[in-house]
This record gives structure tokens, C-alpha cells and sequence, in this order.
């Protein structure tokens, strides 16, 4: 016990006496490329900041979700900045765990930020985040492919002509299948296709008294067509691709169409990543014929716990790393298509960007297109895109989705796979007392 | 002609040895070639032949400084190996020396303390570490591991004390040795052994412990786990990155324990030999 | 012989050990118990109330509860089958002279220093996966269909990675067991004209099922708890093919982040694993007395 208290006191001095020359703070990020070039390019801001050092956690994206979470909610005070996506700020908005973000400093733009993207990080008019790049969703298809089946991308395609076109491309023999898309279990991978499909099915999570609707026509609907298309179009072990996986798949030529989050774009574009950076095309996310293009919006945004004691120098960082300084930075360093996409307005002003990102008119479209007040052609009592936003969802969304891949991977059929996943959210949310 | 038989039989047994072990062997094996690959040929299809690029290995230190990884790491294995000796040494030299009635129900029960499952807890621990400034600290978890490892370890060190003969203690109490002359001269060498191969089993379990390592650190006592999490299903298939982080993350504990292999081996009996 | 002196130094030794031991055991069963009964969700913390058993209900009510026991049993299993039946037959080879002894030792024993998440990682994309896998390339090469192994079989395929690791485990101890026995006795018994079966089954047998029950014991306590590899591999998914107990809670405790559910879940888990010891004691421990 008493050497305990020795080693306590010991670190607490080591702590003290580091915390005289510099302050540092601790952000929390997740491993993606965007995010990893960032702590690359801090030198920039530790040179305009010598009094601020920084300090890095990088994690994959559902570890990540886990420590930052448990830390926060019992006020742990671990981190400083933390990375987190717009399904949690509003929740940890209103739990007070987030600090306003009012001092970011005069030269910031708020208003330069996309009203979208900014709705979903507001909470009674005061930002709690800031966005770092921000997606929604869109059709990436092979426009050599496509004219070898002999049609063209409308404007604005229907599911009908998606699955039509998908058949059509489709070559076995050459390995190439007309459309991939995400059938990994989990709230982040299959459940945010299928919600975003189901939304522009006209299919929707709860009615207005919280009840589930998966035992409604509109669901059966979208996973059958779903997982008829797949077995037709799709590619083998479709039940465990994720984004990343897609990605390599379109990258290597495999996909004819693959219907997902904007930011692909980039990485497609380019030739060191991919074998068909020239041959790509883009369109908006298809509807049935009702107009709604599934209303997926996404953005990784930095925060400021409440629990950091150091919230001035983390919104210093904050400041930094979301302004259009930092986009600049990038540009001037990696070129205009690295630039983070998604936030801001003079992103999609710019003749630079534009000149260089075949793919900017296409996701401005895409993410102004994208409703998360009203997700659903139904009466809704929920917020968000291709996720529900409550703090529930996450395990909810998990189980279903684990149900959604049993049903693709043709474990189950898709009723049962429906009727558990109606079950399950009934439970769900009736302890969660939103079923009365 | 009997020699020859016995020639061929041995080769036979070579051959069909060696195809086993490399068969165990081969994801290892796979996973360090990959790691000299270039990411397009990492996914390109099977092939033993890296192209012996480093590029793997730049990027992953480049973007986290292994070395902070790798010292806390030993510095977490180790101690918390130390601290659970110092603690189970005389519990299981007393249990094995002084038995009673209750020693077996006591081994049981210690054994059971792992029954529950860590992420069941990982709230109550939290609050706990965070309410005793623990969170991020190698001391922290250099508790938490030995807590974790202690069952095993009383385990194994009293099924290997269990079998140094009594008579060897009452023979030297004869003589007229003294309790510290037992212990120095008598039961020290012949307890050496077992303790070195505890010693090594608890640092490679301690060493590989995935949740708490993650779970209770940040960024000053963060060992390979956490490491590890930062490579684990970025955007992209990035296996050669992958491989290469690791490749870095088992070598030491795979050096280790080929070069320790007799001595780990010696010891790893818990009992189970009469 | 022990006399009163001695069991008292007895007792003071042991007291280090137990006592710590005691309160890493009481103190998180007790803080897991009490909030059991509560009301206590992570994400919001302003709303805890008491619960009754309520949360127990819960957990055993969830559709994938008796499937997650299932599942568990069968991992377990599944693992100790594969691990003491190849750990013995690998065993018996290492046994036998050989060129490079040495270094086949150190190749079978490599998997048990390999931590879970890499090994999980990597024969998830290295080794299983249907596109880029070993195993797709080998089914390639045939002109065979890839097996989509983590959708088709996910429980195997956890069975298999798992089991991977503690094979050499298994195969270290049975070998220390093997090697103690009696070379005279092995030798009188092959004079007598025994066979191998025989020598196995009269001889070896009784000689090493000590070492069984050491293995059967100790990774059964380990094997109850594994998660991490299907977190890494297949989520417990499809469906609820590849979800055990640990796992329920996992996703109860950290994407549910519903506390209350959680402890009940580990609760039911620490009642769940001492049935299975005290059978296990029952069915294997006499070896142990010996």
C-alpha cells in the first residue's frame, strides 16, 4: 500500500513539474488516412503554438468509440480534443459533457460551414463540435462498364434502374460484379446503407409513437431487394465487406457500381489507390421514384470534453485543425484532392478545388441533398440519416445488422430476419422506456 | 540393418514434423512476409516473395513512435510478473509446505477470481481507477496485471513446490540449518526452475492481455495492444501495414520465448507430472 | 508435524496472496452486484434508479441469451477436443528422434505468443478471407469456389483461430508429461511384444491424464472468456451464429453502454462458470489429488 502511495506521489510530481513547461493536451483520433495525415502536419500548429504541446491516440474507429466514450460519461477527463461523428454530439450535447465552442477565435467562419453539417452539431444554437470533413452518399460507377451494358446514368436513377443496370453488368468470368455494396454487421457498416436504402424505400424505423416498423411492407421490401440484388450482382462474402473492403474491390476493378459514403470519391480518384481513377462516375443516391435520396449525412467532427481541464488550448487546436487555414495547408502540401471535404462552403467556392476534384460538384450535391431533420417520407419522431439518433441505436443497430447479414449471407430468410429484428427493438426500446 | 530402419523411421518422423510444425508456424510466417511487401502486392494474391520493401515499416513508425509502445510494455509485463512473484511465492510455499485442510478449496477459489467476465466490470474498474488517479498510469496496470496473472501463478509455483521432497527440508534441519540457511542454501536452487518458467509464462500472458491494456490507458502507459488498435481496419486495406505493426508487436515476446523455450518448458507442468 | 509456530508463519504467508486477491474479487463483484439491480445506462447517467431484477429478466429474456450458452459450450468444446487430441498427437510426434528438433519446438509453440487481436487479424484477412486469403488462393488453385468461411461457418472459424492459439499450450505440457515417463518402462513394455496402441492406451494414457486434466482446466477458464476474436472476426454475427456469452455482454456493456444489463450479464456469467467448474472438478479433478 505504501509503495502504491510512493509511485502515486512520485507520478503526480513527474505530472507537475512536465505541466510547467508546456501544456499539453490529449487528443483522441480515429486511424483514418484524413486524421493521420493531420498529426503529420501539426508542426504548423506546435510552431504558431510553442506553449502547446500535443500529445496522440490513435485508434481504430470502435475502440475508439468505447474509451472515449466510457471516459467522458464518467467524466474521466482522459482527453482534451476527442474525434467523434455527428451521431453523438447532439447526445453528449445535451448530457452537458461537451464544452460550447466559443472560442475558436475571430477569424473561424462559422458561417462558412455547411448548414447541413452545422445543423447536426448544433444544439440550442451553440456549436459543440467542429467538423473535420463531413460525407453523405452517392453512386460511384465504371462509365466504361456501364456503356458496355449499353445504358446511361440518368440524373437521377431509381433502385429499379441500380438493380437493372447491376444484373446487366455483371461478369462472372471476369470477376466483375455489377454492384457492390456493404453487408458487414453493425450499426456504422450494413445498417447505414440499409437505413439510408430504407429511408429512400420510404421505409422507416418508428412511427411517431415510437413503435418499430419492421414488420411493415416498406422493410420487406428493402431487404428483399437488397439481398436479391446482392445474390445476383453482388460479390462473394458480400455479409463481411465493409467500406474498406468495397474500396479494394472498386479500386481493383471488381465493382461496377457501389453506392457509398462521398469521401470513397477521393480515394478513388486517385491513381496510386486505384486501377480505374480515370473511368469513374458519379451520381446521387437513388430513390424510388418519392424524391428522398436517403438523407445519409456523416461528419467527423473535434470536441472538447467538459472534464478537460485545459479547454482553452484544446478549442486553440480545435480552431486549427477544422479551419480553412488547415485546408489550405493541406492543399498547399499534398494538393487540392487530399483537402478535407465536407464542411465548409469556400471549399466548393473554390476554382482550385473544383479544377482538381472531378468529385466536388457531385458530394455538394449529395450532402445538400441530405435532410437528417426529416430522414423519412413518414412522420418520424427521430433525427438523422443513415442512423437513428439515440443513444440506443448503437446496440440496436448492431443486433439488427447482425440479423440484416445472417440474411444476406443466406443463413436466414429475410422474414426471419425481419421478425427477430422487430422483436429485438420492441425489447429495446421499451426498456429504454421509449414504448409506453 | 536395424540402424537403417531406425535412419528411415527418423527421417520419416522429421518429414512429418516438419510439414506440422510449419503448417502451426505458417500464419506467422505469412504475416512477417507480408510486412516487406508494398500494399499492392499484399493483396495481390499469395506469393512467399516480399519485393523487401520497408515502407511498411517507415509509415507505421512514422506514425507511432513504436519504441514508447514497446517500453511500456515491458515495463508493464515485467513488473507486474515481479510484483505477482514477490505476493505468490510465500503463499504457495506455505500452501505447499504447511497444507490444510482448506488449501485445495483456497487454490480453487483463487483460480475462480478469472470467472468474470472483464468487460462486465470494466465500469465498476473504471471508476475505480479513475477515483484513485490511476487511469494512465503503468503503476495502475502493473496492479491490475498481477491481480489478473496471481491465480495462475500461485497455481503453478504450488504444484511445482508441491514436488521438492519434505525430507530434504527435515535432513537439513538436522544438520542444524537455520530457516534462512533453508531457504538460501536448500530450497532456492531447487525452486529456481519453477519460479523462472512462472516467471515466463506470466510475462507473456501479461504481455499479450488485450482489454485491459487498452481500456485503462491513454497515451503514458499505453503498451503494443493499444499499438496495435491503431492499425487495426483503417480506411483501406492496409495489410501490409497491418503485418508490419504486428510483426513489431510479437517479436520481442517471440524472441523471448525461443530463447527460453527449455526453461519455460521445464516448468510448465503444473504438477501434472508424478 | 506442522505445529502451531508453523501453521501460524503459514498463515502470514499465505495472507498477502489471499487478501489481495480477496478484494480484486469482492470489491468489482460487489460495485457489479449493486448496480445489477439498478437502473444505469452510461450515456445517461442523470436517470439511475433502482431495478429489482429487472436487468436480470432482461439479459435471460434477450433472443440470442440460450443461443450465447450454446455458443459458449460449444467454443469451449470445440477447443479443448482440437487442442488435447492434436496437443497429444503432437505431443507423441515431438517425442520421437528427429533432425532439428529444436527448432520444430520453438515453430509449434510460436501461435502461444502471438496476441488475440493479431492473431485474430490476421487470419481473418490473411488467411480466411474469400477474396484475398491463403484459403481462396489454395480454392483458386483448384478452380473450387472460395469459401466465405466467416459467413458460413463462424463459429468454426472462431473455433479454429482460437483453438490455433492454445494448441501449443496444450502441446507443450502433454509433451513435459510425455517425456517424464519411464524410458525403462517403455522399453520393457515393447520386450513384452506390446504394439503401439497398446503401449498408447495401457501406458501413456494414465501417464499423461494428469496433464489433460491441467490443460482441460486452466483453458477452459480462459476459453469461457474469449471475445476478442469475435469482435475482430465476425462481430457474433450472422445472425447470432457466432455469439457467446462474453460477447452478449460486451455488446450489452459497450454499444448498449447499459450498465445495469451488463453486470447482470456477469453475474449470470460468474454463476454460468462455476456450474461448469464444479462439474469440471467433479469429472476430472480426482487426477488432480493424486
Amino acid at each position: 500500500m505504501k509503495l502504491n502511495t510512493l509511485f502515486l506521489g512520485l507520478c503526480g510530481a513527474s505530472a507537475l513539474a512536465f505541466a510547467a513547461h508546456a501544456e499539453t493536451i490529449t487528443i483522441a483520433t480515429v486511424n483514418n488516412g484524413d486524421m493521420v495525415r493531420m498529426q503529420k502536419l501539426t508542426d504548423d500548429f506546435t510552431a504558431k503554438n510553442p506553449d502547446i504541446q500535443l500529445e496522440w491516440v490513435t485508434l481504430e474507429e470502435n475502440v475508439l468509440r468505447e474509451r472515449v466514450t466510457t471516459d467522458i460519461a464518467t467524466k474521466g477527463g482522459q482527453y482534451d480534443v476527442v474525434t467523434i461523428g455527428n451521431y453523438e454530439v447532439p447526445i453528449w450535447a445535451k448530457q452537458q459533457w461537451l464544452l460550447p465552442l466559443d472560442k475558436l477565435g475571430a477569424d473561424y467562419d462559422v458561417d462558412d460551414i455547411l448548414p447541413s453539417i452545422r445543423g447536426g452539431i448544433s444544439l440550442d444554437g451553440k456549436l459543440y463540435a467542429a467538423p473535420f470533413y463531413g460525407e453523405s452518399a452517392m453512386i460511384m460507377y465504371r462509365k466504361d462498364l456501364m456503356e458496355k451494358a449499353g445504358l446511361t446514368m440518368p440524373e437521377k436513377p431509381t433502385w429499379e434502374f441500380i438493380a437493372d443496370a447491376a444484373r446487366k453488368m455483371t461478369d462472372r468470368a471476369a470477376d466483375i460484379n455489377g454492384i457492390c455494396l456493404r453487408g458487414k454487421a453493425g450499426w456504422g457498416e450494413n445498417m447505414a446503407l440499409l437505413t439510408a436504402m430504407s429511408n429512400s424505400f420510404g421505409a422507416s424505423w418508428f412511427d411517431e409513437k415510437w413503435q418499430p416498423q419492421f414488420d411493415q411492407p416498406e422493410w420487406k421490401n428493402t431487404l428483399q431487394f437488397y439481398v436479391d440484388l446482392m445474390k445476383d450482382a453482388g460479390p462473394q462474402g458480400a455479409s463481411s465487406n465493409g467500406f474498406n473492403e468495397n474500396l479494394t474491390l472498386f479500386g481493383q476493378g471488381k465493382c461496377g457500381m457501389w453506392i457509398d459514403a462521398t469521401v470513397a470519391a477521393s480515394k478513388l480518384s486517385d491513381p496510386k489507390e486505384s486501377s480505374v481513377s480515370d473511368k469513374i462516375g458519379f451520381a446521387i443516391f437513388p430513390d424510388t421514384g418519392n424524391g428522398n435520396h436517403g438523407n445519409w449525412l456523416w461528419s467527423w467532427n473535434l470536441a472538447v470534453p467538459a472534464s478537460s481541464q485545459k479547454g482553452e488550448a484544446a478549442q486553440k487546436f480545435v480552431s486549427w485543425a477544422t479551419s480553412k487555414g488547415y485546408t489550405e495547408l493541406v492543399a498547399s502540401k499534398e494538393g487540392w484532392v487530399s483537402a478535407p471535404p465536407g464542411t465548409r462552403t469556400s471549399l466548393y467556392n473554390s476554382e482550385d478545388y473544383k479544377k482538381a476534384a472531378a468529385f466536388a460538384g457531385p458530394t455538394l450535391a449529395a450532402m445538400d441533398a441530405a435532410d437528417i431533420t426529416k430522414p423519412s417520407v413518414k412522420p418520424v419522431p427521430y433525427t438523422g440519416g443513415q442512423f437513428v439518433a439515440i443513444p440506443e441505436f448503437q446496440g440496436l443497430g448492431t443486433t439488427v445488422g447482425q440479423l440484416f447479414s445472417a440474411a444476406l449471407a443466406g443463413q436466414s430468410s429475410v422474414d426471419d430476419a425481419l421478425a427477430g429484428a422487430q422483436t429485438a427493438a420492441v425489447r429495446e426500446m421499451t426498456r429504454a422506456g421509449y414504448i409506453k | 540393418m536395424a540402424r537403417a530402419v531406425s535412419t528411415n523411421r527418423k527421417i520419416g518422423f522429421t518429414v512429418a514434423a516438419w510439414v506440422v510444425a510449419l503448417l502451426i508456424f505458417f500464419p506467422i510466417l505469412y504475416t512477417i512476409i507480408t510486412s516487406f511487401k508494398s500494399e499492392t502486392e499484399a493483396i495481390a494474391g499469395f506469393s512467399l516473395i516480399p519485393s523487401g520493401t520497408l515502407e511498411s515499416y517507415a509509415e507505421v513508425q512514422a506514425q507511432s513512435n513504436y519504441f514508447k509502445f514497446f517500453l511500456n510494455s515491458v515495463i508493464i509485463a515485467v513488473g507486474s510478473t515481479i510484483l505477482a512473484l514477490v505476493v505468490a511465492v510465500p503463499a504457495a510455499w506455505s500452501m505447499a509446505f504447511s497444507p490444510t485442510k482448506r488449501t485445495k478449496d483456497i487454490l480453487m477459489w483463487m483460480l475462480s477470481t478469472k470467472m468474470m467476465p472483464a468487460v462486465a466490470v470494466l465500469v465498476p474498474i473504471y471508476l475505480i481507477f479513475r477515483d484513485t488517479n490511476l487511469l494512465d498510469t503503468r503503476i495502475g496496470l502493473t496492479v491490475m496485471l498481477m491481480l489478473i496473472n496471481l491465480p495462475i501463478v500461485v497455481w503453478m509455483l504450488y504444484t511445482y513446490f508441491r514436488e521438492i521432497p519434505g525430507e530434504i527440508l527435515e535432513a537439513a534441519r538436522m544438520d542444524g540449518a537455520t530457516l534462512w540457511g533453508e531457504i538460501v542454501y536448500v530450497l532456492t536452487p531447487m525452486a529456481v526452475p519453477g519460479i523462472a518458467s512462472t516467471m515466463l509464462l506470466n510475462i507473456i500472458l501479461a504481455w499479450n492481455e488485450a482489454f485491459w491494456t487498452i481500456r485503462l490507458t491513454t497515451t503514458n502507459a499505453a503498451p503494443l495492444t493499444a499499438f496495435i488498435a491503431s492499425f487495426s481496419s483503417p480506411q483501406g486495406l492496409f495489410w501490409a501495414k497491418l503485418s508490419a505493426a504486428s510483426t513489431l508487436a510479437i517479436a520481442p515476446i517471440l524472441i523471448m520465448g525461443w530463447f527460453s523455450q527449455r526453461q519455460l518448458v521445464r516448468g510448465l507442468t503444473f504438477g501434472a507430472v508424478k | 508435524m506442522a505445529t502451531r509456530q508453523t501453521t501460524t508463519l503459514a498463515r502470514f504467508m499465505m495472507a498477502p496472496s489471499v487478501i489481495l486477491l480477496f478484494i480484486w474479487m469482492i470489491v468489482p463483484l460487489a460495485m457489479t452486484l449493486w448496480f445489477s439491480f439498478l437502473n444505469y445506462n452510461l450515456l445517461n447517467p442523470a436517470n439511475v434508479s433502482f431495478a429489482g431484477l429487472f436487468n436480470y429478466k432482461f439479459f435471460y429474456t434477450d433472443p440470442a441469451f440460450f443461443q450465447s450458452i450454446w455458443n459458449t459450450l460449444v467454443l469451449v468444446l470445440g477447443v479443448l477436443l482440437i487442442t488435447v487430441i492434436g496437443g497429444i498427437a503432437l505431443a507423441l510426434l515431438l517425442d520421437q528422434p528427429m533432425f532439428g528438433q529444436g527448432i520444430v519446438r520453438i515453430l509449434v509453440i510460436s501461435p502461444f505468443f502471438v496476441m488475440p487481436p493479431v492473431a485474430a487479424l490476421v487470419w481473418k484477412n490473411m488467411i480466411m478471407h474469400p477474396g484475398y486469403g491463403v484459403f481462396a488462393d489454395i480454392a483458386k488453385f483448384f478452380g473450387a469456389q472460395p469459401v466465405d468461411w466467416f459467413a458460413q461457418y463462424p463459429l468454426f472459424s472462431i473455433i479454429i483461430i482460437v483453438a490455433w492459439q492454445w494448441l501449443p499450450f496444450a502441446t507443450l505440457i502433454l509433451l513435459t508429461a510425455l517425456q517424464s515417463l519411464d524410458g525403462e518402462q517403455k522399453e520393457a513394455a515393447e520386450m513384452d511384444g506390446a504394439g503401439f496402441v497398446s503401449r498408447f492406451i495401457y501406458l501413456t494414457i494414465p501417464h499423461i491424464s494428469r496433464a489433460v486434466t491441467v490443460v482441460i482446466l486452466i483453458q477452459t477458464i480462459f476459453l469461457l472468456g474469449v471475445y476478442a476474436e469475435i469482435l475482430v472476426t465476425t462481430n457474433g454475427g450472422p445472425g447470432y451464429a457466432s455469439t457467446n456469452l462474453p460477447f452478449l455482454i460486451y455488446r450489452t456493456a459497450l454499444l448498449g453502454y447499459d450498465v445495469g444489463g451488463a453486470s447482470a450479464g456477469g453475474i449470470i456469467a460468474v454463476i454460468l462458470a462455476n456450474i461448469v467448474a464444479f462439474f469440471l472438478m467433479r469429472a476430472v479433478g480426482k487426477n488432480l489429488d493424486k
